[in-house]
């Protein structure tokens, strides 16, 4: 089975402290570190482990500058085959749809049984895989849990769905699935397996490789853009609530509304 | 004129509770649009869901089909497309099958795509202007689509004040007829019920965590009950596990599970740093502790200063008189 | 008739000479055991390398000490002294066991040198020897078979029980003693009936004995009873020389090496493969112990020598609270490994992934390095080491536990396993009591004497901060110039080295040496037993390091710092050794000298405490990994203050703070019981 699994390279948001610069529309860049969407980890190790099982290669990509190479090493490291970055200034500011018809691109120039991707990244929109799935025509699942290869043909998958129920599908291939956190345990890289593949080749495309009409992508091409950022207030330490018990309760009742906890 | 619709996902002949909540989104976008909500399914469900929609909507839009008798994304998305007309705003809630299908959606139907809104701040021109979070919740983000070509947008659930249903006296209309080509090359199959036990936190968005403030195995019954009537899930702290009182899986922290829920209530829990390391996502949190001192107050949102024993007891049957 | 005819001169049935015998019984005898001793050696050779020819000195020593003195024996009194018993009993008769063996071909041989008063002597001390190796075999062979201490007990998962065989060996020493006692009480005997002249004999003795009760026995039954009990002693010998490598009792030939190649050095851990420094690691194809090969020749050894005593998992502490862990069986799976793939005759097999053939993921992460084990093993069996370098084999596999990877990477990102930020490193310093007494100097600005290395969790952890603050402030008191490295600390990497992420720690180790170095410092002071033991046995090239309570033991013996009477006289103090401070690095008296230098302070101490200290749970990555268990380190170690009748648990580790203070709240002790750090009680009673 050949297999694609798309990766990002993210801020992380276990080790970093979130703090915007001065001019208060982005974040504060100099102390972050960065490392491979933890999503994305758990799409690649399943890769490995269906090449395992059936045989094949995973190649890992992904859309970005020439950083982002260290997170195709490091899942390289991890097991997979190939790299490729797609990188081209004309790819700076993409929204969802440009990344995914980057993407798009790249998948036609290959042979893939199975496309994969993190269920979502640092923006939270868990949008690119059924993106792309579309373009192509490909059918697609979100938030999957669970892949069963039935045949060369196509596969059973679950889907993680509300109350912790899975949800079974049976998909043809070829595909695109993106994949939860939880349907594998990821192993771990270190420094020494990152070393180990620091000298391997890794092909870089930019649009014109691509053969993508660079309008079409980057910022020109994005219907949706983020403005800034910006962090709602948040006083320091807790708010007490005081009063009789039952004025706490009703205080304590409006504000989980608020926050959705109700 | 913009037409918004909203897609009104339902279980067992439920809508779910995100059909108050569009009303509300779609006046932030433009006050003037026309909204039209859309049920797909089949049957008796479905004909009693549109009729509930259509008072709390001016229209409403069915679409009975075998096909779409469990909604599977790929083949609902099918049918969305040739009903909605072009350049027009669809409203998906951000949950399991939002995520599913909006994406695809947006593709399919040429329009921009905003992905767990939780506020809009109104349209200028055809820029539409948008709240969302990031990196887990830690920041915020202004954003904004060209919906000259339409959009689609997931919503996220219960970030838009829900309307008071009842008596909209909307129109149902058939367009089952429209559908068009179902077949999909994804099949639903079944779904498999979560085993009983099996919780996991790390999915929950509330969680009431109980810490060495439960004092006893039999009190946990109080923590339940209020998880049941906020609908959330029951966590704990390392002293809870160990004491075997729950399961390993329940923990909390940087020894048992990460977890990023919307809001977090911290119950007889002091707030270690072990603990804490494992709530993520910057949630709502509530901390019920008798010690005044605990540390969980500096980092908690709302802070209580009361015996847990006594105080859930009390909120769980006011949340339940609600 | 003149006297009894021996072995070397005996004719069976008249007529076959029973030299013969004597002759060939050796022979075969040590042509079998050359061989099978050739294949137990055979793994070994290709084993991987290990140097362990540096400090024959120490090495000497240990020899003389736990080897032939076997001091490490009576820390289990009655096994202890029955064992020390028949060692001695059989490094005595093995001299005589010897000339036995030439005996049956030369009449009445008598070893060089062994003629005079010296085999008088020897003789005398030998029957005594014989003596009590039986009566300690005797004693054994009951307390085995009939007491069965729990120790020698195995767990079903862990395979049978192995007192059979154990009985079996105590039959044949005894079986050993008897008859060479009636070998020569029987000669005796003859020659008293012929003489009537009393050889003087040890009284009491087995001999002794024997020959007062064959006195009266015919000279005909003497005769073949003489040589009968020649070639009992003669076949068991060989017997037992050749069953001896084939299970527990190999340590009975490997022993003396054993000790001998032992660890000599306290702290450290091996490097990655002997022979390949640092800067070439990158050069090996693999990491760590993944087969049974990777193993080192001595940790082999190490196998063959394990006598199954029990010592080690009787003193382990994540056996004590159920872990998947008993380091006994760490050692007896991978004995039974190295007998199965390298069997006596026939081909060898190839090994599988140990970590998936005879140990667990979890075994092998469970162990806190604590070194329990080691200080207990009589033997000088290894345990740390082996157990880094498979876990250095199971992180090279990407086999890391879920929960252990997110503190990994955080340290590899920000050189702290919390991931916070490098610059919050100094921020305890930045709290507003104490900043407003105490500026703490920073040494990628200013320059001082000493260095003050905090380390991760006293920098991080809101709870051990305060350690940080006390220690600076006794330093102050005590008139040290020390700054702090601040955000161009890294993590010590004490338990990244130990969780077997190898090129962390030297990544970690690069940039912390190259912060010391540049800044100048004479000497390096932590709080921190970890870091301590890191810096002080792990890296290389630094200034001197001290622990904080050597700094205070030392300045209160100059006089340059006194302490105040006890603030709270009515408590009864005990203080608990961590691993890192005591067992790794010998400090067990400054602590305790500083405590007692505080007039009016009861302090008790724990049954286990030095170098049999229980560890309270583990430092470092431990905090963050957590195996099965049925209770927490840190409970029994509670539980036994409480039982030494202290209330309060003084510590010199934040990490032993952690976790006592969380097992005082798990064991319903608060109230009770408290737990306080070195820094703080030498800070409360600061002048």
């Amino acid at each position: 089975m050949e297999i694609l699994v798309c990766v990002k390279r993210v801020p992380d948001t276990a080790e970093n402290e979130f703090e915007l610069n001065g001019a208060g529309n982005d974040l504060d860049r100099d102390d972050l570190v960065y490392s491979v969407n933890e999503w994305d980890n758990y799409a690649v190790e399943e890769a490995i482990q269906m090449v395992d099982n059936v045989g094949g290669s995973v190649t890992v990509v992904t859309v970005g500058d020439d950083e982002s190479e260290e997170v195709l090493r490091r899942e390289m490291a991890m097991g997979a085959n190939n790299g490729v970055l797609l990188s081209d200034d004309a790819f700076e500011g993409s929204d969802g749809n440009g990344i995914a018809s980057i993407l798009k691109a790249e998948i036609e120039k290959g042979n893939y049984d199975l496309i994969l991707t993190g269920a979502q990244a640092d923006e939270g929109a868990g949008q690119v895989g059924g993106m792309v799935a579309a373009m192509l025509d490909y059918p697609y699942a979100s938030l999957v849990n669970k892949i069963d290869i039935i045949d060369d043909k196509k596969i059973n998958v679950g889907r993680e769905i509300e109350g912790g129920n899975q949800e079974m599908n049976e998909l043809q291939l070829p595909c695109v699935l993106s994949i939860q956190t939880g349907i594998n345990e990821p192993r771990y890289v270190g420094i020494r397996g990152i070393r180990k593949v620091a000298k391997v080749d890794i092909p870089v495309k930019g649009s014109a490789d691509l053969g993508l009409d660079a309008d079409s992508v980057g910022a020109a091409g994005a219907k949706t853009r983020r403005v800034d950022y910006f962090v709602p207030d948040m006083g320091e330490g807790a708010e007490m609530l005081e009063g009789s018990t039952d004025e706490i309760i009703g205080k304590l009742i409006e504000k989980l509304k608020a926050k959705g906890g109700l | 004129m913009t037409q918004i619709f909203a897609y009104v996902p339902f279980n067992n002949g439920q809508a779910e509770d995100v059909a108050l909540e569009f009303p509300e989104a779609a006046k932030k976008i433009d006050a003037s649009a026309t909204l039209t909500a859309i049920v797909t399914g089949s049957g008796a469900d479905l004909d009693s869901v549109a009729g509930e929609m259509s008072k709390i909507y001016g229209q409403v839009i069915k679409v009975d089909n075998e096909a779409l008798a469990y909604p599977n994304a790929e083949v609902v998305r099918k049918a969305l497309v040739n009903i909605v007309p072009e350049g027009s705003i669809v409203l998906v809630p951000h949950t399991t099958f939002g995520m599913d299908i909006a994406p695809g959606l947006s593709v399919k139907m040429d329009a921009a795509y905003a992905a767990d809104i939780i506020d809009f701040q109104g349209a200028e021109g055809t820029t539409l202007k948008m709240i969302r979070q990031e990196l887990g919740g830690a920041v915020s983000t202004h954003v904004t689509a060209d919906i000259s070509a339409g959009a689609v947008i997931t919503v996220r659930p219960g970030a838009f004040a829900p309307v008071d249903g009842g008596s909209a006296g909307g129109t149902i209309t058939d367009k089952s007829g429209d559908a068009g080509d179902l077949s999909s090359k994804r099949q639903f199959l079944e779904v498999v019920a979560a085993e009983i036990g099996d919780v996991d936190i790390t999915k929950s968005d509330v969680l009431v965590s109980i810490g060495r403030g439960i004092e006893d195995e039999e009190n946990i019954e109080v923590a339940q009950e209020l998880a049941e009537a906020m609908n959330a899930v029951v966590s704990c702290s390392r002293p809870i596990v160990d004491a075997k009182w729950l399961e390993k899986s329940r923990q909390v922290g940087t020894s048992g599970q990460t977890v990023k829920p919307k809001v977090y209530m911290a119950m007889g829990i002091s707030g270690s740093f072990q603990h804490l390391g494992g709530v993520k996502g910057n949630p709502f949190i509530v901390a019920v502790n008798k010690n005044p001192k605990a540390p969980i107050f500096q980092v908690a949102d709302v802070g209580i200063v009361e015996d847990i024993l006594e105080f859930m007891p009390e909120l769980t049957e006011a949340i339940s008189d609600l | 008739m003149s006297s009894i005819i021996g072995p070397a001169s005996y004719k069976l049935f008249g007529f076959f000479p029973t030299a013969v015998l004597a002759f060939i019984v050796p022979i075969v005898g040590i042509g079998a055991f050359a061989y099978i001793m050739a294949r137990r050696i055979a793994p070994l050779v290709r084993a991987a390398p290990d140097n362990r020819l540096d400090r024959i000195d120490q090495r000497i020593k240990n020899l003389v000490i736990i080897w032939l003195g076997q001091l490490r024996q009576p820390r289990y009194m009655l096994a202890g002294v029955l064992h020390m018993v028949i060692f001695a009993g059989f490094l005595i008769l093995s001299i005589r066991s010897t000339s036995l063996v030439v005996i049956g071909l030369s009449d009445g041989f008598v070893l060089p040198g062994f003629g005079g008063l010296v085999g008088v002597v020897y003789n005398f001390i030998k029957d005594y020897a014989a003596t009590f190796v039986l009566v300690a075999c005797i004693i054994a062979a009951i307390r085995r078979g009939i007491y069965k201490p729990e120790r020698y007990a195995v767990p079903e998962k862990y395979g049978k029980d192995h007192t059979a065989e154990a009985v079996f060996v105590l039959g044949l020493i005894s079986t050993l003693m008897i008859s060479e006692s009636l070998f020569e009480a029987s000669e005796l005997a003859y020659a008293f009936q012929l003489t009537g002249q009393e050889h003087f004999l040890a009284p009491l003795s087995l001999v002794w004995i024997f020959r007062g009760m064959l006195l009266s026995a015919s000279s005909g039954f003497l005769q073949g009873l003489h040589i009968f009990m020649y070639f009992v002693h003669d076949l068991s010998f060989f017997f037992f020389l050749c069953f001896l490598p084939l299970g527990k009792h190999f340590h009975v030939i490997t022993s003396l090496f054993n000790v001998f190649f032992m660890r000599v050095k306290r702290g450290n851990i091996k490097p990655v493969q002997h022979g390949i420094k640092d800067e070439e690691l990158d050069s090996l194809e693999s990491f760590g112990i993944k087969k049974l090969e990777d193993f080192t020749w001595k940790h082999m050894l190490d196998f063959y020598s394990c006598a199954d005593c029990g010592r080690c998992s009787d003193q382990c502490p994540a056996n004590a609270v159920g872990r998947p862990l008993s380091p006994r069986f760490i050692t007896i799976k991978a004995r039974d490994l190295m007998f199965k793939n390298y069997p006596l005759s026939g081909e060898i097999y190839k090994s599988n992934l140990l970590v998936e053939d005879i140990y667990a993921e979890d075994e092998i992460w469970s162990c806190t390095t604590c070194g329990a084990c080691e200080a207990e093993c009589p033997l000088g069996i290894e345990y740390i080491d082996k157990m880094v370098d498979l876990r250095r084999g199971m992180v090279d596999e990407g086999m890391v536990p879920q929960s252990l990877q997110k503190p990994l990477k955080a340290l590899e990102k920000r050189g702290n396993p919390y991931g916070k930020m490098e610059k919050k490193r100094a921020d305890w310093a930045n709290d507003k009591e104490f900043k407003a007494d105490h500026s703490i100097k920073n040494l990628g600005k200013d320059t001082a004497e000493t260095l003050f290395f905090v380390d991760s969790i006293t920098s991080y952890d809101d709870n051990i901060q305060e350690i940080a603050r006390r220690t600076c402030v006794i330093l102050e008191k005590a008139g040290v110039d020390f700054g702090i490295l601040g955000k161009d600390e890294k993590d010590s990497g004490n338990e990244v080295l130990r969780f077997g992420e190898e090129m962390l720690y030297q990544d970690l180790k690069e940039q912390n040496t190259e912060a010391i170095l540049e800044s100048g410092v004479k000497q390096i002071v932590t709080a921190d037993p970890h870091a301590y033991n890191a810096l002080k046995n792990d890296y290389t090239g630094l200034p001197p390091v001290k622990h904080i309570s050597q700094v205070v033991a030392q300045k209160i013996a100059a006089g340059e710092l006194e302490l105040l009477p006890c603030q709270e006289p009515d408590k009864v103090y005990v203080y608990h050794d961590p691993c890192y401070l005591g067992r790794h690095n010998g400090i067990y008296e400054d602590p305790r000298q500083a405590l007692d230098a505080i007039n009016g302070l009861t302090r008790v101490e724990l049954e286990k405490s030095r170098d049999r200290s229980f560890c309270c749970g583990g430092g470092g990555l431990m905090l963050f990994y957590e195996p099965e268990e049925d209770t927490r380190m840190g409970v029994l170690r509670v539980n036994m203050a409480a039982e030494a009748g202290a209330n309060v648990i003084v510590t010199a580790c934040p990490f032993c703070l952690v976790n006592i203070q969380d097992a005082i709240k798990v064991a319903g002790k608060e109230g009770e019981i408290e737990a306080l750090d070195f820094t703080e009680l030498i800070g409360q009673h600061l002048q």
